[in-house]
């Protein structure tokens, strides 16, 4: 009797997995995994003067709805318990509890910055400091895309992209989350203008290609909408709030606009 | 003999103690439901076909044909559905033709579950029966492994729940027509919205001894929103390498060749597709 249940004597037809046939004396191993999807698409654009962060407000798990409105962007730094007066913004997708824990020690960070040196941290430095920070969980890590984005030391818009490890880089755009094979691909050729050719010049090898141009905040904005409408269509985890983060010069402007519910 | 029949109880007991774990359901996301009403059946299903996250048909059907007067909703494998209902449709007309009657829910409801079961739950295809014969009308649900139940109002896939939570809440005996309808249409909603691998919109189906009428989105809650900017690339923004001109004359030298239409635009086959009322172009 006891042979049939000897994985091998099962592989040759459909049959339950069996889970490692244990005897009684050894210990039975039970496992927990600390981790869970969340579900969900952030994006952020960088123009000239400003950078614009978004991210949908859905909660998943599984074909279940957590919730319809959880925030995946942070504002980092500034005043108090509603960061009044910041101009760095985070955005988190992932394993939301993860997202929380990193904004919280962020911002916690880009505070104590100030208190210390009696002024306001540099985006690239807190980039390189969140970057710090998630490699020092490379062994249990934040299970987290983030991407940063604030005003510059030149007053240009600035935007970093890391992976849940902190490898980092300063762009112009980039799409993370669920949605991300669906929306990137979109910001490639209508921020980066990939794919894309002077239609004036005469077909042939010579055709250069179009170069990118710095691009206004109403035509971003429109392109954050419609990338989201879109991964809406196509993508279930993707739906119910689109939550936008406008960071100028003067600060942080906020936006929301409701999604698809389906 | 009477009763349970434990004689499994002493291998099952074994068979958990070696790890084998017990048996759980699946179900691919989708809403079916279908209820009994005073003079008919109705049953109702949503349109989103996924294949895992990824929505890969906005507006499928669900609401399969078996006989003018038998319907039926699926819920699982797409493909397995599809198959099933059409192999048991194909089977009950030459049995309907060998017999000389019309054909019976119950029949139909044996013959799926006896291929279902057959297949030992490898096709996975969950199925809502619905119809009218002469003995009445008829309600049914078919699992994949061959089980099936008689109820006055059910639900089956990943929304069966959001679904019998409206049901359970709404549902009374001797409905009307337009309220059976608004039930399901209600209960397949909750699904959309609270199911993910539910979503678009609503198709029902009611069937009376009279007449069988399928109200093909009979809601759409989820039309597209209109896109704020235009996508139109301007004419030579695709860098072409090289082109080639082949006449019709040259071809011809190979096939032949049939003017059709005004040869000026082509003419082909034209494809069905699905829109939806307010959505643009």
């Amino acid at each position: 009797m006891a042979s049939l249940f000897n994985a091998q004597s099962m592989l040759d037809q459909p049959s339950y997995s069996f889970a490692q046939p244990t005897s009684h004396s050894e210990p039975r191993q039970h496992s927990f995994y600390p981790y869970t999807d969340n579900g969900g698409s952030t994006l952020g654009i960088s123009g000239q003067d400003f950078a614009i962060l978004a991210g949908d407000t859905r909660s998943t798990s599984g074909y279940n709805i957590n919730t319809r409105y959880a925030p995946k962007l942070f504002k980092i730094g500034g005043d108090g318990p509603n960061n009044t007066g910041s101009k760095i913004v985070l955005s988190v997708v992932g394993f939301a509890a993860d997202g929380r824990a990193l904004k919280e020690r962020l911002d916690t960070v880009v505070k104590m910055y100030k208190y210390q040196h009696g002024k306001d941290i540099s985006v690239g430095a807190c980039a390189q400091r969140l970057s710090h920070i998630l490699y020092s969980k490379r062994f249990f890590p934040y299970y987290v895309t983030a991407i940063l984005g604030g005003i510059d030391e030149e007053g240009k818009g600035a935007l970093y992209s890391y992976d849940p490890v902190g490898s980092y880089e300063r762009e112009q755009c980039r799409a993370a989350g669920a949605a991300s094979s669906l929306i990137m691909p979109f910001l490639d050729n209508q921020v980066n203008l990939k794919n894309q050719y002077d239609a004036s010049q005469p077909q042939g090898f010579g055709k250069e290609p179009l170069k990118p141009q710095p691009l206004s905040r109403p035509h971003v904005e429109s392109l954050v909408n419609d990338a989201f409408t879109s991964a809406v269509e196509r993508h279930i985890e993707v739906g119910d709030g689109l939550q936008m983060m406008i960071i100028t010069k003067d600060g942080i402007e906020e936006t929301y606009a409701p999604l698809k519910k389906d | 003999m009477p009763g349970f029949d434990f004689s499994n109880h002493n291998r099952n007991i074994a068979l958990h103690a070696k790890g084998v774990p017990l048996p759980k359901a699946t179900s691919t996301g989708t809403t079916i439901v279908g209820a009994l009403y005073d003079g008919g059946v109705v049953i109702a299903a949503d349109t989103r076909a996924t294949s895992g996250p990824i929505v890969a048909d906005k507006n499928c059907e669900k609401l399969h044909y078996i006989s003018p007067q038998i319907w039926c909703a699926g819920a699982g494998t797409a493909a397995d559905t599809e198959f099933t209902t059409a192999i048991i449709s194909s089977n009950l007309e030459l049995h309907s033709l060998s017999t000389g009657r019309k054909p019976r829910v119950v029949t139909v409801m044996t013959m799926l579950k006896q291929h279902l079961f057959r297949y030992q739950g490898h096709i996975g295809a969950y199925l809502v029966v619905a119809g009218c014969d002469p003995t009445g009308a008829h309600l049914f649900t078919v699992h994949a492994h061959g089980s099936t139940d008689k109820l006055p109002y059910v639900t089956m896939g990943s929304g069966s729940l959001a679904a019998m939570s409206v049901f359970e809440t709404q549902w009374k005996p001797n409905l009307s027509r337009d309220d059976a309808v608004k039930l399901c249409a209600d209960a397949i909603e909750a699904g959309i919205w609270n199911d993910l691998g539910s979503g678009s919109n609503v198709d029902v189906c009611v069937i009376t001894p009279e007449k069988t009428t399928l109200l093909r989105n009979f809601k759409t809650p989820n039309t597209r929103e209109k896109k704020q900017r235009d996508y139109k690339f301007k004419r030579g923004t695709t860098a072409v390498l090289n082109e080639k001109v082949i006449t019709k004359e040259q071809i011809s030298k190979y096939v032949t060749v049939h003017d059709i239409g005004d040869g000026k635009a082509g003419v082909g086959e034209k494809m069905d597709v699905d829109t939806q009322p307010s959505a643009p172009s």
